[in-house]
């Protein structure tokens, strides 16, 4: 992965001296709490529920062992022992100490990591497809733009106080997007033209939000010269023209259906005018160095079928159960990519233990050239396995309880920390996926519906993602009690096009009925699907009615797993 | 800033450094109509108004607000002195890119300067797109604040200050 140069090192370092005089001055009440807040959420920072909250970034989702022992040794030290990992690729410690965050900052600087811009009204970390560089289905790399836009964002004189947020994400596969790059401010789809040579189809305007938008694409076949130019044309007029009277009403993707997406494109093409081939034209000489960062690691040649692979599958049913879900097709022959999955009984989804860090750390020593990914999922991926290591990796990865074999399944639940934790959330969200692991704990069963996604998110700012999931479950405030609203047909497709939200599909339910709720649309799905249907593919042309009746019939107490095993 | 006539402290960039001066220009909120008197800035909208009658009169200046816009005030250039840019919260990013349009497209050369709520932490990039004098918000020291102007040895991206980014500049 990209090594800092002693340059980046030293930006890296002199704002870890920045926000320890910030601290410094506001413990000497010279800097005011409202004059901090923006100053410490640019550094990760939040005042939360119990305690404050550090979100670490973790650009691109790109960790090595080493920053993953550090992030175990923060943990340990600075809080309780375990991080939650999130839907922006990041890693969250819930319970640090104010005062302890610049030591913090400096030992995450110190391998080349830190909190820059994961929250505050600023450019955010940059996400992508967590495969990038060894999936088969992937046409461009979009690591080293990630980086060059990284570099770009980091610390932008004129962006660093916009109206709100602003996500960034880059996908360079083919026909499919892990990244849900149609949901971000700007979304980069990078690809190759007829030429060979990259070119960017550029969205703007997605978010999710109390206002769930699927962005528009504003400009096709963008060479990647001027991808940093261009994006400087979108966030000059956001910066200038996005609204700042009200916060849910901020988001750029507000101001391009206020202006349409026409218009907005305009004025952005007018704005480019000016910046075209101007001195933040990326060059090739850049590219490259960053590129080199990125080089791919000493593959052996290995054989296409490895012989240990081959009779692990035809023995024994776990391991092949395992390796159906969880283990994905790799662009190098005899190499496979491993997803280890934190979504497991018990455990809150996305949660890892300092010791398991350390645990993963090592695996990924031994296993994957010493890198690990952070999905977007909340899960983590060893890239590059030799597939003759499959059988024992899988043996160690039970051992420590993440071969769950349940990725892109029901219980692999994208959740937000929600009201247990964050201090912005209407309800609880951690219990709900709980009580939906521990209701659907049948495997056969589970493996029987096939791939669905099913997002919780404990307040409308959609950590959860509910937005996009196939079910997605949103925690809401009734006159003070927690209750929950059900969606259903949202969808990341891989484009804008086949991106949708799901719809509401009436009034919320309590946290009791949900399991129930849930088991009575899952029944809905099995007694109307057709042989190896997608849920979502029967959901879209039947309609969201049916489901709903099933839904409210009974209060919502369908009776999910034990029925619908009938129907297998 | 301060009332009509005694003098307060700003910071200005005199040749590359950052120091503190005395200064003697106030503002002229929208409404009440100018004087005729010199060290006034004065809204965009009056500025306009009366532009016949700035040359005659030296200095003056103008000042924008967040919802301004730069290229308005280009006919003025040659009449007045000094632009300032109004931050009425310091969260409000808009002065930002006020001042680096009238940087680089605008070509205003004469002094920029960043007024309201003006703090040490926003000092650093209010450097980097252009501003070249800052009246802190009263409560502050200026003094105290130099210390911002070198939070950062390097910048990754270009702006105003400087223009280039990092992997377009000599010795890299």
């Amino acid at each position: 992965m990209y090594q800092y140069t002693p340059f980046d090192q030293r930006m890296l370092d002199e704002r870890v001296e920045e926000f320890r005089d910030q601290i410094a001055r506001w413990q000497r009440s010279e800097l005011t709490d409202d004059e901090l807040r923006p100053l410490r959420l640019r550094n990760g920072l939040y005042i939360q529920r119990h305690a404050p909250m550090l979100r670490i970034a973790i650009p691109y989702g790109l960790l090595s062992a080493r920053q993953m022992r550090m992030l175990a040794h923060i943990a340990r030290t600075w809080d309780r022992g375990y991080g939650h990992f999130t839907t922006r690729q990041n890693i969250q410690l819930n319970w640090p100490r104010v005062e302890d965050a610049p030591d913090i900052l400096e030992a995450l600087a110190s391998v080349q990591m830190h909190a820059i811009q994961t929250s505050g009204n600023s450019v955010r970390n940059i996400t992508t497809d967590p495969l990038a560089g060894v999936a088969a289905d992937e046409q461009v790399d979009p690591r080293p733009y990630c980086e060059l836009l990284r570099q770009w964002s980091s610390f932008h004189p004129e962006f660093s106080y916009l109206p709100r947020k602003f996500k960034i994400a880059l996908n360079g596969a083919q026909g499919v997007d892990r990244a849900a790059t149609a949901m971000h401010d700007i979304g980069l789809y990078l690809r190759r033209d007829e030429a060979g040579q990259v070119v960017v189809d550029v969205l703007a305007g997605g978010g999710m939000g109390r206002t769930p938008v699927v962005g528009t694409v504003i400009r096709k076949d963008l060479p990647w010269r001027h991808m940093l130019s261009y994006c400087e044309a979108i966030l000059r007029v956001y910066n200038r023209y996005g609204r700042r009277d009200n916060i849910w009403k901020a988001r750029i993707k507000i101001l391009l259906r206020a202006l349409g997406a026409e218009a907005f494109a305009r004025e952005v093409d007018e704005e480019f005018a000016y910046l075209e081939s101007g001195p933040a034209t990326a060059t090739d000489a850049e590219l490259t160095r960053i590129a080199e960062g990125f080089a791919p690691p000493p593959y052996e040649v290995l054989a296409r079928e490895a012989a240990p692979l081959t009779e692990a599958l035809a023995t024994q049913p776990g391991f092949a159960r395992w390796h159906q879900r969880n283990v994905l097709v790799h662009r190098v022959a005899g190499y496979a990519a491993v997803t280890l999955s934190l979504k497991r009984s018990s455990v809150a989804p996305g949660d890892l233990s300092a010791e398991l860090m350390d645990a993963v750390a090592a695996l990924a020593d031994r296993y994957s050239f010493g890198e690990l990914r952070v999905t977007h999922e909340q899960n983590l991926v060893l890239a590059d396995v030799a597939q003759h290591d499959l059988p024992q990796l899988w043996t160690q990865l039970r051992q420590l309880g993440l071969a769950s074999p349940n990725i892109g399944l029901l219980t692999d639940i994208v959740c937000c920390p929600g009201g247990d934790f964050c201090s912005l959330a209407n309800a609880k969200s951690l219990p709900i996926a709980q009580s939906i692991q521990d209701r659907f704990d049948d495997v056969d069963y589970v493996h029987d519906l096939g791939d669905l996604t099913l997002n919780i998110s404990g307040c409308i700012n959609s950590c959860g993602h509910h937005h996009v999931g196939n079910i997605g479950i949103l925690g809401v405030d009734k006159q003070g009690a927690e209750f929950y609203q059900i969606t259903l047909g949202g969808d990341v497709g891989p484009d804008p096009a086949r991106t949708h939200v799901g719809n509401v599909i009436g009034p919320s339910f309590s946290a009791e009925q949900v399991p129930g709720v849930i088991g009575s649309i899952l029944d809905t799905y099995v007694a109307n699907r057709s042989d190896g249907e997608r849920f979502i593919h029967t959901l879209t042309p039947l309609g969201i009615a049916p489901f709903k009746s099933a839904a409210y019939a009974d209060g919502g107490a369908g009776t999910g797993a034990a029925e619908a095993l009938e129907h297998v | 800033m301060s009332e009509a006539g005694t003098a307060r402290c700003v910071i200005r960039i005199v040749d590359g450094v950052p120091q503190v001066v005395e200064d003697r220009w106030t503002l002229v909120e929208d409404g009440p109509s100018w004087d005729g008197s010199t060290y006034r800035l004065l809204p965009l909208r009056t500025a306009l108004e009366r532009s016949q009658d700035l040359g005659a009169v030296a200095p003056v200046g103008l000042w924008l607000a967040p919802n301004d816009e730069p290229g308005e005030a280009i006919g003025l250039f040659d009449s007045i002195a000094l632009i300032g840019v109004r931050f009425p919260k310091f969260t409000d990013g808009r002065g930002y890119s006020t001042a680096a349009l009238l940087r680089s497209r605008y070509g205003w050369r004469g002094e920029l300067r960043a007024l309201d709520d003006v703090l040490q932490d926003q000092l650093f990039f209010m450097r980097r797109v252009g501003f070249d004098s800052f009246a802190l918000r009263p409560d502050r020291d200026p003094q105290q604040s130099l210390k911002a102007f070198t939070t950062f040895s390097d910048s990754y991206q270009g702006s105003i200050i400087p223009d280039l980014p990092r992997f377009r500049r000599a010795g890299v």
